[in-house]
């Protein structure tokens, strides 16, 4: 018995999610029972053993020369197969871009169901119970999982990690598993960065996102700026998506990402309801918006009514000027 | 080649939730059903794939109640071939239970493509598509937001964390789409004619005992009311005392 998680990596090293998820078994732990294991897919040890200062009991080390990128069918098998050799109740995967394509897979193979994206866990009668988001956030639900293992995927920024324990190293042991690497399957060939090590927006801290307001395109570096001064990231509206002011990957609502930062500014938003589905649950909202009756007030802890064109360059100025 | 594109219909995005009775289902009162906005990326993109072959046939194929034909009319009328209506009159448990009868009934298809949306703007599972094709057996991309057809390869773009992965898929395969990926048509006069006439099979499932059990169906605890700080450039120095000292985020 043991909680298995994934290590999400990138560039041989791991991602901030996987302290996460190691975090959040670490406190499954102290309920289910069982040691934490992690289950590293990769293509050379990236010094694993220090996953067991986030709190990892035992890493298996999938290796496959395949495993330089992310792979779709091989870490699904290299997972399905550790569920199995450690008898997992529980397999946590964070919900990134690779998590949420990997989970679905891990659980067709192992025959169970599971929980996406999910935002809670609770243990506590015994029984894995996970909450997570429908609807864009319009609504939780909360499952159970009437068979072994549950699958879930945690969403970014939603778990904390465990605090440190300096010294603690996870024994890393070598995980033989089988799959025909031969077999059609899909092949990542190249990955290329928007911009380097800017934060994704749904991991990011603060966010700063800009709406028809703005009027133009070239109007957005007003957004840029103040982004850059509060060290955010910049989102948009569908609105200006469509336009094809902004590229679709900083899309934040329905049917873009749906984001939970410690601080989303909204800035020329109105506030529709298919925006607000994606950015509601962050926890401090700023709106300006020179329309006092804009639906954004109605979710905003603080709201500037103004012409953003005024508002924008002040406020960045006096974020600015704190540095 | 033949290509299947799996389409859901789920309430439309402007549904404001309300919990039924039995406090773990969406109270259906007054919610406007409309195709999962993400399958109309699908949709889009099957066509286009066969009308640069000028060959093939789409098919699609929906689960659900006896409603679902109105979205598969739909999807005719965009231009789909014909449509297979897997009917069950209980909602679908979970993805892995519509992932299984959609296996079954393309199993016999001979699909060379496969599509489906990136997920269900009901649930937002992003589940069903790459469940699908473990149980098939076949290569899956998710999220596709960019795809080229290169003899029996093709060649997709996916989005991940500030940036893009290039992957190159033997077919047959199984592609989620999302955004961003086309611009999908409208359907014309003559595609809602023509739909009229086409065939929609309907064959009866069995989704069997669920894979996960929802519990619950609750609101998000209300936001606590905010408030305006002032009006123009003179309130930029009180948001920022605010968001320093009482949100104490900057
Ligand atoms: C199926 C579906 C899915 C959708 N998904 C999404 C989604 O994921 N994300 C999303 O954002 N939308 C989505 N939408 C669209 C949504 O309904 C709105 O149309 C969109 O969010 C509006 O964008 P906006 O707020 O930028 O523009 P608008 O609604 O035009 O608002 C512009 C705002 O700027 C303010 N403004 C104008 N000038 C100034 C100024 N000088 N200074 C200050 N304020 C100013 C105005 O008062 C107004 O409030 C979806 C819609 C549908 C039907
Ligand atoms: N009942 C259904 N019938 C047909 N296709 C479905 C059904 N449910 C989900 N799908 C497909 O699977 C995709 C992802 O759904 P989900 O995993 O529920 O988010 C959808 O965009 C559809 O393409």
């Amino acid at each position: 018995m043991s909680i298995l998680v994934y290590a999400e990596l990138r560039d041989g090293a791991v991602r901030p999610v996987t302290r996460e998820a190691l975090g959040e078994a670490k406190r499954l732990a102290a309920t289910l029972g069982g040691p934490v294991t992690v289950v590293a897919c990769a293509a050379a040890d990236a010094s694993f053993a220090a996953l067991g200062e986030a709190g990892a009991d035992k890493v298996l080390f999938a290796q496959h020369a395949a495993f330089a990128r992310y792979d779709s069918a091989g870490h699904a098998a290299a997972v399905a197969a550790a569920a199995k050799a450690v008898g997992a109740k529980a397999v946590l995967i964070p919900a990134s871009a690779a998590g949420k394509d990997l989970a679905p897979r891990v659980a067709a193979l192992l025959g169970v169901g599971m929980a996406g994206d999910c935002t809670a866990l609770d243990a506590s009668g015994g029984k894995l119970v996970a909450t997570r988001p429908v609807m864009a956030g319009k609504a939780y639900e909360k499952l159970a999982f009437p068979l072994s293992p549950a699958v879930v995927t945690l969403r970014p920024k939603n778990f904390a990690a465990a605090a440190p324990e300096a010294g603690k190293a996870a024994a890393v042991e070598a995980f033989a598993f089988t799959w025909d690497a031969a077999a059609p399957r899909a092949v990542v060939t190249g990955v290329s960065g928007e911009s380097g090590g800017k934060v994704d927006l749904t991991e990011a801290e603060i966010i700063v996102s800009g709406g028809r307001g703005l009027k133009a395109p070239e109007h957005f570096a007003l957004i840029e700026n103040l982004a850059a001064a509060l060290g955010a990231t910049v989102g948009a509206s569908r609105a200006v998506v469509d336009a094809g002011w902004r590229p679709h990957g900083e899309q934040v609502g329905q049917t873009g990402k749906t984001v939970s930062p410690k601080l989303y500014v909204a800035v020329g938003i109105s506030g529709a309801i298919q925006h607000l589905a994606g950015m509601s649950s962050s926890r401090c909202i700023v709106a300006i918006n020179k329309d006092p009756e804009a639906p954004i007030f109605k979710v905003a802890d603080y709201g500037v009514v103004g012409d953003l064109f005024e508002v924008v360059p002040a406020l960045t100025d006096a974020i600015q000027k704190l540095h | 080649m033949l290509q299947v594109v799996c389409v859901k219909q789920v309430p439309d995005s402007d549904t404001r939730v309300k919990v039924a009775a039995d406090g773990r289902t969406l109270d259906p009162n007054g919610v406007t059903l409309v195709l999962n906005p993400y399958d109309e990326f699908a949709v889009e993109q099957s066509l286009r794939v066969k009308e640069a072959l000028a060959a093939g046939e789409v098919v699609a194929v929906s689960l659900g109640n006896a409603g679902v034909q109105t979205t598969l009319r739909n999807v005719l009328a965009l231009g789909a071939d014909r449509a297979i209506h897997l009917k069950s009159d209980t909602p679908a448990p979970d993805a892995l239970a519509v992932a299984k009868a959609l296996a079954e009934a393309i199993k016999g298809l001979d699909a060379g493509l496969v599509w489906l949306g990136k997920s269900a703007i009901d649930d937002d599972g992003a589940q069903v598509g790459p469940m699908l094709a473990t149980l098939l057996g076949r290569p899956c991309v998710t999220n596709v937001c960019k795809f080229e057809l290169a003899g029996n390869v093709a060649k997709v773009e996916r989005e991940i964390e500030g940036g893009r992965e290039q992957l190159e898929v033997p077919l047959p395969a199984v592609f989620t789409t999302d955004k961003g990926l086309n611009e999908p048509r409208f359907a014309s006069l003559k595609g809602i004619m023509a739909a009229k006439k086409k065939s929609i099979e309907e064959r009866p499932v069995d989704l069997g005992a669920p894979n996960v059990e929802r519990l619950a169906l609750e609101l998000p605890p209300p936001r606590a009311a905010g408030r305006i700080v002032g009006e123009g450039a003179g309130a930029v120095a009180e948001l920022v005392r605010a968001l320093r000292e009482e949100a104490k985020v900057l």
